[in-house]
Order: structure tokens, then sequence, then C-alpha cells
């Protein structure tokens, strides 16, 4: 059986003053993800090695970790693609570590709580009165936003969420756009004072990357970048308002 | 808990995605440059025939030559780059009923520049 | 949160950089390369009729404005993407000299 080198990042809050690597050499097959590897080393070789994970077929989006500096989901990373090797696991950048290959993520919970990420609902039409109507047409204005399973590599990818943690970032104003887009939400005007702020839209330079990363098709960048013109369009037409 | 923080430095260099980025970002030092050519340029044809036809001489210097054909080649690049990335600025555009593709509108968009450019050069060169 | 005024300094760039990408490879070249090699006639007297009419003036005017503009709201972010701290004073000194280089060219353009 073949075996690759697996380099993981390594850091113990209570005895190390910097992150370390630590080298396990693993043996694998050709369908084994970087997940099962690092479970392989946790599992037989090194029970203290601590890392995310949980329904191992990209829908949960806890494994995000960088993988030989890119942002991957580790459950949908294989090991053969990486052969010989070595592969670098590290944990997703941008974030502060708090152990090994975890990340503290309050931040962006944080940001996801204050865009307000739920159907702010509009008044019923009259034909509505068992419920909302929607077309295929107006569920495709947001659903690929829908997709988000707030796994973190966007913000991982995004250098301007690295350069200022203040910036709302990419899945978190995806997912504004989510809900300013379906046609039975009426939260809009609330969510501008996000999207307006310079750490809303306007702390995109539109790099790009996130949606390059990004493991479901959201697309983060374009939801970004959408929002730079309505936010522009509210800028200069707020006194027409009234 | 002390949770440790990863360093940004030269965090531009370290994925070919990011060093195509910078790229991208650093044409804007030669739109700027070539608009203070144009600028000084103005300034010279101001002054008079012996001062402008003194900074058309200048501008047949290597350094100038030199300048211009790297100015071209990363003004092309921001051209390129300006319309792949085009699609993501606008809201989903549809006709009649159908979604546009993205690449369509980088495609139009680099139609247009063609045809543009292509009308500038025959108003010059005419 | 505080609202942003990127909205105008967006909208300069935006159209600046529309600008460039639709005839800014062409206009370097023939002004930068063709001309001095003597392909193309960029003389005083070619040039001094271009901006002395109306729309040659608009056009020189718009053409160095946006590019200038374009360039110095890009040049702010490049200066923060390599890590150096851009606080207000350093994005109204970007901005100033675009002002400042678009006024000068109104001035110009208006003396000739």
């Amino acid at each position: 059986m073949r075996t690759i080198a697996i380099e993981c990042l390594r850091y113990d809050p209570e005895t190390d003053a910097a992150p370390r690597r630590q080298a396990y050499e693993v043996p694998f097959t050709d369908d084994m993800s970087v997940l099962q590897g690092l479970q392989y080393i946790k599992d037989y070789l090194d029970g203290s090695l601590t890392f995310r994970w949980s329904c191992r077929m990209a829908i949960c989006g806890s494994c995000g970790m960088m993988v030989n500096g890119v942002p991957a989901l580790s459950c949908e990373t294989f090991l053969r693609d990486f052969y010989p090797g070595p592969v670098r696991v590290e944990p997703l950048e941008h974030f502060p570590i708090l152990r090994d290959l975890v990340i503290d993520q309050r931040d962006f919970l944080a940001k996801l709580q204050s865009v307000k990420p739920w159907l702010v609902p509009r008044q019923p039409a009259p034909g509505e009165k068992d419920g909302f109507l929607q077309t295929p047409r107006q569920m495709d204005e947001y659903y690929q936003y829908s997709q988000c399973i707030n796994c973190l590599l966007c913000y991982a990818a995004c250098p301007q969420y690295g350069l200022d943690s203040k910036f709302t970032g990419p899945a978190a104003l995806a997912l504004l756009h989510r809900y300013n887009a379906d046609s039975r939400d009426a939260g809009k005007a609330e969510r501008m004072e996000i999207v307006n702020a310079e750490d809303g839209v306007w702390g995109c330079t539109l790099v790009g990357y996130c949606s390059e990363v990004c493991p479901k098709g959201v697309d983060p960048a374009r939801a970004v970048n959408q929002n730079k013109i309505e936010s522009t369009k509210d800028y200069f037409f707020r006194f027409l308002k009234r | 808990m002390k949770a440790y923080q990863r360093p940004m430095a030269g965090w531009w260099h370290r994925n070919p995605f990011y060093l195509w980025y910078t790229l991208r970002e650093a044409s804007a030092l030669f739109v700027t440059a070539y608009a203070l050519v144009l600028l000084a340029g103005l300034a010279r044809l101001r002054q008079g025939e012996a001062a402008f036809d003194a900074w058309r001489e200048a501008l047949a210097s290597p350094a100038s030559l030199g300048f211009h054909a790297v100015a071209l080649l990363l003004v092309l690049y921001h051209a390129w780059t300006w319309f792949k990335v085009m699609p993501k600025t606008l809201p989903f555009l549809r006709i009649a009923g159908r979604r546009v593709p993205d690449r369509a509108i980088v495609v139009a968009g680099l139609a247009s520049a063609v045809l543009f450019s292509t009308i500038l050069f025959v108003m010059v060169k005419a | 949160m505080k609202r942003s005024n990127k909205p105008i300094f967006w909208s300069l760039f935006g159209a600046g950089g529309m600008l460039a990408a639709l005839v800014g490879p062409m206009l370097i070249f023939l002004t930068g390369i063709a001309a001095p090699l003597g392909l193309v006639d960029m003389s005083y007297a070619r040039t001094l009729a271009l901006a002395q009419h109306g729309l040659g003036k608009l056009a020189l005017f718009v053409v160095i404005g946006l590019f200038l503009f374009h360039g110095c709201h890009r040049l702010i972010h490049c200066l923060h993407d390599f890590g150096v701290p851009v606080g207000p004073g350093v994005k109204a000194s970007f901005h100033g000299f675009a002002i400042l280089g678009s006024a000068a060219a109104a001035v110009l353009l208006f003396a000739l």
C-alpha cells in the first residue's frame, strides 16, 4: 500500500508560543480524502491532532482547511491528487488559530447575525392567502446564494478580510444578498446600513478568489459587487426617496 | 486561551491567483502615468510648436518607447481582466426570458473594445 | 455604521476603468508608439486642431480626468493591499491629485 506524507500545522495554546509543523506518513488508497488521512493520523498515529469535521460529504461546512495553500473542504479533497506529497494541511487562513487545525469562527458568526439572514416577510398579495407564491424565475434570482454552507473557505481566500477583519466578508454579504433578492422578503432597507458601510461592500476590491474556492457555486464576489451598484444608487438617490 | 494570529506580510505572492490580481491592480500605475504624459503633452501644446515638437522628440526616446510598451501590455491586461470581471458587477440579465450567460457579457465587452479601438485607429490614421 | 462615501469615487473609478478598457491600449499605441515612430500624424498643427475643437477638448478632458480618477482610486487600494496604512489624509492626497490633474487639463484646454 502506498503512503503519503501529511504535514500538519500544530499549535497548542497552553504550551506553544507559535505554530509548528509535524509530518505523518499515512497509508492511503485512491478513494481516501484528506479528511480520512487526518482521521487515520488521529486514530493510529497521534490522538492529539485536533480538527473539525462532520458530514464528510461537503454539505455541513465543518472541515474547511488550507491544503497546500488553497482553501478546501478536506472531505472532498483527495490524497491521490497530491501523491507523492507532502500534503501541507493548515487551518483556514485569516482566522485566529485556537488549536492545531481549528480556528475561531466567532467573528464570522457575529457578521452573519448582523446581516439579518432571515426572511423579513413582505405583505402578502390578494392571491397569497395560503402562503407566498414564487415563480421559478423569482427563485433563480437568489437560489445560488442560498447554497452557502458557511464553510468559511471564502474568508480564507479573501485578502481584504485578512488585511482588515472588520470587513463584513464574502459569505455574510452573499447571504445578505440572498434575502434581499428573495421576492418574499421586505428587509432590504434594514440591511442597507451594512451594505453602505466602509466595511460593507466597499471593503471588497473584487479579487474574486472567494468565488473560485467556494465549494457550492455561491459566487459571493457577484453578490458583493452587484450591491456596489445598489449602494451607489442608494447613495445618490436617497434624497429622492422622501 | 491564547489564539494565534498569522501575519499577512507577503500574502500577495503566496498564490498565483493573488499574483495576477496584484498585476491587475498595478496596471493603475501605468493608467495614471499615461494620463500625466497626455497632460504634459497638452501643456507643451499650449507653449507652442517648438515646445510641442521637443515633447514629441522625447516620446521617440528609448526610455519613452519602453515605458509605452510596458504600459500597453499592462493596460491590455487591465482591459482583459475588466471585461472578465464585468459580469460580477451586473445583476442577472435576461433576454426573452433566458439568462444571458456570463461568457456572452465578457465577449460583448471585448468586442466593444475592439470596435472602439478600430474606430479610433481609423479616425487617427485617416 | 457610518455610510461610506466610496460611491462617488467608485463611480469615477468605474467610468475611468471602462474607458481605459475600451480605448486605453489603442490610445497608448497611437500616441506613445505609432506617432513617435512616424506611423501616424501627431504634428503640432493636427494636435492643435483637435485641442481647439469642442469635441476634441471634451475627449481630452474626459480621458485625462477619468484615467487619473481610475488610477488614483486603484493605487489607494494597492497601498492598502501592501500593508501601507491608508488614512483619510492619504485618500485625500490621491483624490486631490486626480482633481488637480483634471483641473489642469481643463485650464489648458480652455486656453487653447
